[in-house]
């Protein structure tokens, strides 16, 4: 629209703005001299600091390096090593931990390959610049992650671990060869994290085999439930019931082919039990914490009393007393007619109870952070309140919180720690224990084991943390400047 | 409930009638919101007594005690480093014990961590590149392990201090073991309370001696110096007042004796190892606070600050370091609250704060299971709630008031 002003001549163009501004810096090149001074020796204090932190650092780093290895013997580790990776697994049944983290690793391939090739779409159909990042970006991304699996690798004695790791790489990378193929898969992610999730827990601790059991057949339908509503968009052409078809009988493959003689989760250790906790935590403790939040959010006085008194009472409590009541209190509210849970369960429902408090506050964030107009315009349009909800609030809410959410959840992981304390033989107790084998007995070998565990806990955690740092500068969230 | 005032209430207006009056009810915006609220409730309350009718079925079944009456009933154990404790005490001592030694950790702890994280946090936006460094890589390993990590390894290192046996002693001053260290203390000696009194009287002179500074300046103009003029008075008084009444306060020396240690400060190495290890896990982590508040401040001030012609300490104290501060208070509370749950991981060096205490009770039956972790949750809840409501009223100080 253009309005006529007396004096001016009227355009339709635009008026040509002046080239904006670089706001990066131009780049200096300093000569090494200038750099220290610079960087080294701006002033006198700072130099103080400089050479009074650079001698602690040297000597620090010094003792880690002849810590790592001069001083240190890491055969501990080496002897251990099974039970710090997966407890007191059955080695005749750890071809079920692999074909687990096959599946893993295919499902992580084909939905990256897919949200990377949807998001090239969707740029492209915007007109705006792709970018694909080098090879030399992901070890940069990962290498944290690459380092910590590097080093469990090298104190195996045998090379299958090795041969069997890079397998799974290679399995990553087929998949995602194919999911870069497949944009429409990313579509979907939910209905496959669940499928692959089940694939997962039932390849290690298999399922009734021959006899099918109620939970086979209900994992069975909540599979084939979400496979019917997902692709819903593909109508009634005959290739989405083939596909419902395929992946319902791969499940049912498993199901039958894994057999009775799975490894129930009472007998998992190590690594592998954090990584379930931390993932079952995750799985539960998100929807739980979702539905909170909505709780504190409502306009009804009773749903909101209910989840303000749950989170604040959970938050005001440690994490312990939790997983402790869990253990002594939680029997007692089973009918006696009933075998209470196992010890795991118990535990984690106490994780899960605990995180979906945090959960819970976080989303609040998110959901404070959605303008009010969003909602009044969805209202104007006619929607149900759920579906103002479900369509308008929360996906933009949960946006602006994912790198919140992924420090939640590294505190889980971190926080699974504890379950060492009410007995458990994660990776923290194999460390505990490890030196107090006959073998190793007084050596003071716990800093050995100690800093091993430590390693694999900041790999994973550094790692998470990056990537979320990542995604809050691609998503442009916390920009303040 | 802070900020938002929750989603708007759908207009309760009458809405079309599909079939009939039945019809009408169910699209009663009113008539669902009591519904489903009453439906709530009500399913709370059933699932309340269901489980309720479990417990009461099972703790009949193995006898187990109920009510309160086990507070007053003995402990049975010793508490370790505690030796006026004894088992005959009933629980609710045990507890109190426990409710001191956690109070204990959580307090110091507060104090170490927050002067690791500021340090840290300030040599973070230093312009020495090698600090800069050194600080990162402390703070992005320790944030980056799980806090009983760091407590274990603490207390595997505290374990090669030297035993008891030959308890390294230097001069009187210091004793170190791998069961204590202990550290020669202030002790009460002749006329202490009297002396007391006096400090207090220093004190009221120091604040009288502040307001009048106060009215000097502002009748003068002149600068106050109020904590100069304040701090010297009490110092001069507690000096003028140790050498009149003869020594009021007398230095006790810690001696190996036995299997322990007397006399002077004692820190026991599981108080030493939790405590130390919550202020370098935390402290982490209030650095990461203190560096992204300092960065928070928009650069504009930073600007501003330059452009009126203030020196760099000048910004840092009148303009940033100020608005900094009003940034890190609410996240800095948080790691507070953390830190005194985090306590609660004394157990696993044998420390003995109030959640141990009460899982050595459960365990050796002399509390009911569920009244003791009841109990534990409101003792955290308490502390939670006093140290958040005491930090909040800080923080609503400090927050500009916007209009």
């Amino acid at each position: 629209m253009t309005v006529d002003v007396p004096g001016i001549p009227t355009t339709e163009e635009p008026l040509p703005l002046a080239e904006p501004v670089d706001p990066t810096r131009p780049e200096v090149h300093l000569t090494p001299r200038q750099w220290a001074r610079r960087n080294l020796f701006p002033s006198w204090f700072a130099s103080v600091l400089t050479v009074g932190i650079g001698l602690l650092l040297a000597y620090v780093l010094f003792r880690l390096a002849w810590f790592a290895l001069v001083s240190s013997d890491w055969a501990i580790v080496r002897a251990n090593l099974r039970l710090f990776m997966i407890g007191r697994f059955p080695l005749d049944e750890a071809w079920r931990l692999w074909a687990a983290l096959y599946v893993v690793a295919g499902a992580i391939g084909l939905y990256s390959g897919a949200v990377v090739a949807r998001a090239e779409h969707l740029a492209e159909a915007a007109g705006r610049p792709i970018e694909r990042p080098g090879r030399a970006s992901w070890v940069r991304r990962y290498w944290p992650a690459l380092v910590c699996v590097a080093v469990i690798l090298s104190q195996t004695r045998t090379w299958t671990p090795a041969l069997l790791t890079l397998g799974a790489g290679a399995a990553l990378a087929a998949a995602r060869w194919l999911g870069l193929r497949l944009p429409g898969v990313a579509n979907h992610m939910v209905v496959g994290v669940v499928i692959t999730l089940i694939l997962v827990y039932e390849l290690v601790a298999g399922s009734s085999g021959g006899t099918w059991s109620v939970p086979d057949a209900v994992q069975l339908a909540l599979i084939v439930g979400m496979l019917v509503a997902s692709t819903r968009s593909l109508g009634r052409r005959p290739m989405r019931f083939v596909l419902i078809a395929v992946i319902a009988a791969g499940v049912l493959a498993v199901q039958v082919g894994t057999g009775e003689q799975g490894v129930g989760w009472d007998d998992w250790g190590g690594l592998q039990l954090t990584l379930f906790v931390t993932f079952a935590g995750i799985a539960f403790s998100f929807p739980l914490g979702v539905l909170v939040a909505l709780g504190r959010r409502s306009s009804l006085p009773a749903l909101r009393t209910i989840s303000v008194g749950y989170i604040e009472a959970i938050r005001g409590v440690p994490l312990v007393a939790l997983l402790f009541m869990g253990q002594y209190v939680i029997p007692l509210f089973f009918p006696n007619t009933v075998e209470p849970p196992s010890p795991l369960a118990r535990a984690l429902i106490a994780i899960v109870l605990f995180e979906a408090a945090y959960v819970a506050e976080t989303v609040r964030g998110g959901l404070q952070s959605v303008p009010r107009g969003q909602r009044e315009a969805a209202q104007a349009i006619g929607l149900s309140p759920w579906k103002v909800t479900r369509l308008i609030v929360l996906p933009q809410a949960l946006r602006a919180v994912i790198p919140a959410m992924v420090g939640q959840f590294i505190s889980l992981f971190k926080d699974t720690s504890l379950l060492q304390i009410i007995g458990f033989v994660e990776l923290l107790e194999v460390a505990e224990n490890a030196s107090s084998q006959p073998d190793f007995l007084g050596q003071g070998l716990h800093t050995v084991t100690f800093a091993f565990v430590a390693l694999i806990y900041w790999a994973g955690s550094y790692t998470m943390s990056r990537e979320s740092r990542r995604i809050e500068g691609r998503l442009g969230l916390g920009e303040r400047r | 409930m802070t900020g938002g005032a929750g989603a708007p209430a759908p207009p309760d207006v009458p809405t079309p009638h599909r079939g009939g009056r039945l019809g009408a009810l169910a699209f009663n915006v009113r008539l669902l919101r009591t519904v489903g609220q009453v439906a709530a409730i009500g399913l709370l309350v059933a699932l309340a007594a269901y489980l309720g009718d479990n417990y009461r079925a099972n703790v009949s079944e193995r006898n187990a005690r109920t009510g309160w009456g086990f507070l007053n009933e003995p402990t049975g154990f010793n508490i370790a480093f505690d030796p006026q404790f004894s088992p005959g005490q009933p629980v609710k001592d045990a507890l109190w014990v426990g409710i001191v030694n956690t109070a204990a950790c959580a307090a110091v702890g507060i104090v170490i961590a927050t002067i690791i994280g500021v340090v840290v946090g300030v040599v973070r936006l230093s312009n020495s590149w090698v600090a800069r460094k050194a600080s990162t890589l402390y703070v992005e390993v320790i944030r980056n392990v799980p806090v009983l990590l760091v407590i274990l390894f603490l207390a595997a290192g505290l374990q090669t201090l030297p035993p008891i046996d030959d308890a390294r002693s230097i001069g009187d001053v210091l004793v170190i073991s791998n069961r204590a260290i202990a550290v020669m203390s202030p002790e009460a000696g002749d006329n202490f309370g009297l002396y007391l009194g006096v400090l207090a009287l220093g004190v009221v002179a120091a604040v009288a001696v502040a307001a009048w500074r106060t009215r000097v300046s502002a009748a003068t103009g002149a600068p106050d110096r109020r904590y100069l003029w304040a701090g010297g008075v009490v110092v001069a008084v507690a000096v003028a007042g140790y050498f009149l009444l003869g020594a009021p306060i007398v230095w006790s020396h810690p001696e190996v004796e036995g299997r322990g240690v007397v006399g002077g400060a004692i820190l026991n190495i599981p108080y030493v190892a939790i405590t130390l290890a919550l202020a370098i896990y935390h402290g982490s982590h209030i650095a990461e606070i203190v560096r992204g508040s300092v960065q928070a401040v928009p650069h504009g001030q930073t600007e501003a600050a330059t452009a009126i012609g203030l020196s760099e300490i000048q910004r840092l104290r009148f303009v940033i370091l100020p608005q900094a501060f009003r940034i890190a208070v609410p996240p800095t509370i948080n790691q507070y609250l953390s830190l005194v749950k985090n306590t609660s991981l004394g157990i696993a060096v044998a420390y003995s704060d109030v959640a141990a205490l009460s899982f050595r009770l459960i365990g050796s039956s002399r509390a009911p299971a569920l009244q003791m972790v009841a109990l534990l949750m409101a003792i955290y809840l308490t502390f939670s709630l006093v140290i958040s409501f005491v930090l909040n009223i800080l923080n609503r100080r400090l927050q500009l008031v916007e209009r």
